[in-house]
């Protein structure tokens, strides 16, 4: 860790956007818009059975009636919902066995990230399920899965070989009413990942899904379902950059995990997407849902996060505590620069007895960036002996950016715990002389400081990650300071 | 090494070192002494390049170069080191991840490799030894909870590790105990050599038993008013300041 924390301050000299390049693969794309129309294409082309259609079509008509939400501290332009395509494939090949097979701009691409699929096979053992845009390419490792009786797959696979599984979880922790985002993923999803992983079983790999946007003017509406079945344990990773190009994209993913009783599931995520230019043009907006339900007692869901990427984050990891005993966790890093606006946090829901959630958020401004924490601890009448701990820090670099913190608690039972702290900091002149004099640059002691700060979360990532993400901590707060 | 004439320096528009001259040849060591708010951190931090000293007149020259053109990182790797008197804390970075940091930026800076890692550890180990320093202390975050003589000791410890040509110790010895003094001046002057200079601050003449110095300075009101030999030390201890301003 500690040489390659050093490498990584090593690299931090380069400024741009180094994930801005755009893969030229031939896409087969649905015409621009939406109605009812579009999401019977949709569906027909990935040959979908008429449960889902109608999940869709109900998701459709009730996010008619919803309006935007306007209540997160970020600000953008209105979004024209008519003026997006919402799918786009790269054409269907023929299957293939081997990366041989695969477009050679693809692997190209994997290379520029570094995450070849070759490389991530042979060297860290990560079954790494791609998805390019809306469809999935190629999924590895899925026999030596598949032994186990773990299905990782994407979720339209899982659609035709799976379907009473999808049936009986789909929309079972975020319903297709949830809010405005919500709904309009359940009425266009388009792909995203599929995981069950049986009782008693313990998946002995990290599973792993690189997420990109690829196609101009598409939506992106990843789908993710995770079931952990009776005392399962499964350590899940996304991961995403994106090419760098002008016009906003829209992103509203929606991620559900259900743990059964006894089972635990880690869920961590490093977000890079093209977070616009230095003066806010251009940029993901990334409205997200993320949940999971501890269903049965004694289970457990963690949510470890670092983002540093997108135009807009606006997202929510959250946690049902159903099952007594049951234990929730949200780490969070988000970074903002320049023009970046983010609105994240998590919400813990105790329901059963003697559950227990603990949040750690650390929030970095630098530049004329926004950074709000926004959670929920609630507590509800039968739920006896719940701890909740919050610990929100917000860290400041120069004094144009913003950060907020929206801590909301409700507890209706009195032998509840919840505990709740909040810092903010800069980045002192001592800290950054004192780093200085020591030979140390100001982009690595910012790099360095940076990391210290956020350590308690990073450390929290599976090992693959962690490097990562101290990397893109640094780099994305390149030029913000001097 | 080190020249410096006539420099004056102001903090927001207030002169706060009017005129000073000092000369540290190679292989020496300077003690400077002097009244509380006299200038000697000033001083110091000028040296190191801190922001919001303005030089008003003067000029430092060191190793031949015109020291004020240079940038704080340049001059930490040009083998300028300052032990700070309030040494700052930087939470959740490992001492260890730090000095390798600066040590590879110095030899980046140097147009040297990064350190071996083995090579690393082993001088780290040598140096933790040399000052008798906990082994968990080099784990634990820069400064983070340490108690004030830690952090002094943790100072000169960073000293051995970067191996500077000129070190500048700013009260290095307030608030150690007796056996931390003697270990943190034995580090020092291990770290002795021909062409290594030393300016040591303080207060105390106890600490100049152990560093014997070659010049002693006394800075008064922003002036150095006063040089001589280790002597002079006691002499100030018995008869206080009032005896140098008695003989302005
Ligand atoms: N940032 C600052 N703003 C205003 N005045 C300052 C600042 N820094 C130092 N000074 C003033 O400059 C003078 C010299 O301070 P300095 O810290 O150099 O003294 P010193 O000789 O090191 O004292 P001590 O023995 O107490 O450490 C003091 O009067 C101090 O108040
Ligand atoms: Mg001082």
């Amino acid at each position: 860790m500690e040489k390659e924390s050093n490498n990584i301050l090593d690299e931090v000299t380069k400024g741009e956007y180094k994930y801005g390049f755009y893969t030229d693969i031939e896409m087969e794309t649905a015409p621009k818009g939406l109605n009812e129309d579009i999401i019977r294409y949709i569906s027909a082309r990935k040959n979908e059975p008429e449960w889902l259609l109608e999940f869709r079509l109900k998701s459709y008509r009730h996010w008619l009636t919803m309006k935007e939400p306007k209540w997160a501290h970020i600000n953008y332009p209105a979004i024209d919902f008519q003026d997006i395509i919402y799918y786009a494939a790269p054409k269907p090949k023929k299957e293939l066995k081997s990366l041989d097979e695969v477009d050679p701009e693809l692997i190209n691409t994997f290379n520029k990230l570094g995450i070849s699929l070759e490389e991530q096979k042979r060297l860290s053992g990560v079954a790494v399920d791609a998805v390019i845009d809306s469809v999935s390419v190629k999924t590895t490792f899925s026999d030596t899965l598949a032994k186990l009786g773990i299905i990782f797959c994407s979720f339209s696979e899982a659609v035709q070989k799976h379907p009473d599984l999808v049936k009986q979880y789909l929309g079972s922790v975020v319903p297709h009413t949830d809010n405005f985002f919500a709904s309009l993923n359940s009425a266009v999803f388009s792909d995203g990942s599929f995981c069950y992983i049986p009782k008693g079983v313990r998946c002995p790999i990290e599973l792993s899904t690189y997420f990109r946007i690829n196609a101009a003017n598409t939506g992106q509406f990843e789908r993710t379902l995770i079931v952990a079945d009776e005392g399962a344990y499964v350590s899940y990773m996304e991961g995403c950059t994106a090419p760098q190009r002008d016009e906003n994209q829209l992103h509203a993913a929606i991620v559900e995990i259900v743990a059964l009783k006894d089972a635990e599931v880690k869920y961590s995520t490093v977000q890079n997407w093209y977070p616009g230019d230095k003066d806010g043009k251009g940029g993901i907006y990334n409205f997200v849902t993320k949940r999971g339900i501890c269903k049965g007692s004694h289970s457990k869901i963690s949510w470890t996060q670092v983002e540093t990427g997108s135009a807009i984050t606006w997202k929510y990891p959250s946690v049902i505590l159903m099952g007594d005993y049951s234990i929730g966790e949200f780490y969070s890093v988000a970074v903002t620069n320049h023009h970046q606006q983010a609105d994240t946090g998590t919400k813990m829901v105790h329901l059963g007895r003697n559950t227990k959630s603990t949040i750690i958020s650390k929030g970095i401004s630098a530049g004329q960036s926004n950074n709000s924490y926004r959670g929920l601890v609630r507590v509800i009448k039968r739920a006896e002996n719940c701890r909740n701990f919050s610990q929100c820090d917000s860290l400041l670099l120069g004094d144009k950016c913003g950060a907020h913190t929206f801590p909301y608690i409700r507890t209706e039972n009195p032998t509840s715990i919840v505990e709740h702290e909040a810092t903010t900091s800069k980045i002192s002149d001592d800290q950054l002389f004192y780093c200085q004099q020591r030979g140390i640059s100001t982009e690595s002691a910012i790099g360095l400081i940076v990391n210290g700060y956020a350590k308690e979360v990073l450390q929290h990532l599976p090992m693959e990650f962690a490097v990562e993400a101290q990397k893109l901590l640094s780099v994305s707060l390149e030029g913000s300071v001097g | 090494m080190l020249s410096i004439k006539n420099l004056s320096v102001a903090i927001k528009g207030k002169e706060i070192l009017k005129g000073i001259n000092l000369e540290v040849n190679a292989g020496e060591v300077h003690a400077i002494m002097g009244p509380n708010g006299t200038g000697k951190s000033t001083l110091a931090y000028v040296i190191g390049g801190r922001e919001g000293y303005e030089v008003t007149s003067g000029e430092i020259i060191y190793k031949g170069r015109n020291l004020l053109d240079l940038s704080t990182e340049e001059r930490a790797c040009e083998g300028i080191f300052l032990g700070f008197q309030y040494p700052v804390e930087i939470p959740g970075v490992s001492i260890t991840n730090f000095l390798r940091t600066a040590i590879n930026e110095q030899r980046k800076y140097q147009g040297l490799d990064p350190i071996p890692a083995a090579q690393f550890l082993a001088k780290m180990e040598e140096k933790k030894k040399m000052l008798e320093l906990q082994d968990k202390l080099a784990n634990r975050s820069v400064n983070e909870g340490f108690s004030g003589g830690e952090k002094k000791k943790n100072e000169i410890f960073q000293m051995a590790m970067l191996e500077p040509s000129l070190a500048i110790l700013d009260e290095t010895d307030s608030g150690l105990d007796i056996d931390a003094l003697r270990i943190v001046a034995t580090g020092v002057n291990n770290l002795r050599r021909p062409h290594n200079s030393t300016i040591v601050i303080t207060h105390y003449q106890r600490l100049l038993d152990y560093i014997v110095p070659d010049v002693v300075h006394v800075l008064y009101d922003g002036r150095i008013v006063k040089s001589g030999g280790k002597e002079m030390a006691l002499e100030l201890e018995e008869k206080g300041y009032e005896w140098i301003k008695n003989s302005l």
